[in-house]
């Protein structure tokens, strides 16, 4: 399996703790299934954990952006955790960056929601 | 101590299935390729990433997942060049339509962003329309002193 998902709930924040892969088919894919579920289930403050994230292509880039655009078009925040330098890197290049809201540690990125 | 590896020349070409299948295929090659070209860790991962979205492009865009049409794969390295080269059967397009990612009105597009990285990865980018059909990415990252 190229990305796996685990979700888990610290207080009202869902932190989904992703490795793997992210790219064009299986694994861009069931991040924007899980996105959109949440969503639907009214789940408004959602932290990705990409701390494992071992590679990422321009889908799953383009991914995180639909799920951010989505999260927060219904009145919820997204954000990143733990970014690799290479998720980083790419981020900085697309300048996509400073659009997310990225933390490093787990504990300040709880309690920066709202 | 001069590597002779580093200074052979060598060239493999494929044709590869208009499948997800060809993107881990032609992205094992080339790293492969470039690793004994002596490229490091971090030129390794852009020419990989560089090769995968174009071989995506190819397969998802170009071919459009056709079991009738093929990816033509290449690469050539020699004493000056590192050259990657991918085409595609399909009815091409004009790059210059391709949005800019990085415009304002774009920056949360939920795609378009390959060919940038690409360009952003490689040392040159060159887009050809083939005749009588489809589109060619030539990639070059230069070898340079180590």
């Amino acid at each position: 399996m190229s990305v796996k998902l685990n979700t888990r709930q610290v207080g009202d924040v869902s932190v989904v703790d992703v490795s793997g892969r992210i790219t064009l088919g299986e694994g861009s894919s069931a991040l924007r299934d899980l996105m959109r579920d949440m969503v639907s289930k009214n789940q408004k403050k959602i932290l990705l954990n990409l701390g494992d994230v071992s590679y990422i292509d321009s889908s799953g880039i383009g991914e995180l952006v639909s799920g951010f655009t989505t999260v927060t078009n219904s009145g919820g925040e997204l954000k990143l955790l733990n970014l690799t330098k290479r998720v980083k890197d790419l981020l900085q290049i697309t300048k996509l960056y400073t659009v997310f809201d990225v933390h490093e540690d787990e504990a300040g990125a709880i309690r920066s929601f709202a | 101590m001069r590597d002779p590896a580093r200074h052979e020349s060598e060239t493999v070409e494929r044709f590869l299935d208009s499948t997800l299948d060809s993107v881990d295929h032609a992205e094992e090659l080339a790293v492969g390729m470039a690793q004994r070209a002596g490229f490091d860790e971090d030129e390794l991962l852009k020419i990989g990433m560089a090769v995968r979205e174009s071989v995506v492009n190819a397969v998802v865009h170009g071919n459009r997942y056709n079991a009738n049409k093929k990816v033509r794969f290449s690469v050539v390295k020699n004493s000056e060049r590192f050259t990657i080269r991918i085409a595609d059967e399909g009815e091409g397009f004009d790059h210059a339509d391709v949005p800019d990612p990085l415009a304002e009105g774009n920056l949360l597009a939920g795609s378009g962003r390959g060919i940038f990285l690409i360009r952003s990865f490689m040392d040159e980018l060159q887009i050809n329309r083939l005749e009588p059909g489809g589109m060619e990415f030539v990639m070059i990252k230069y070898m340079g002193p180590k």
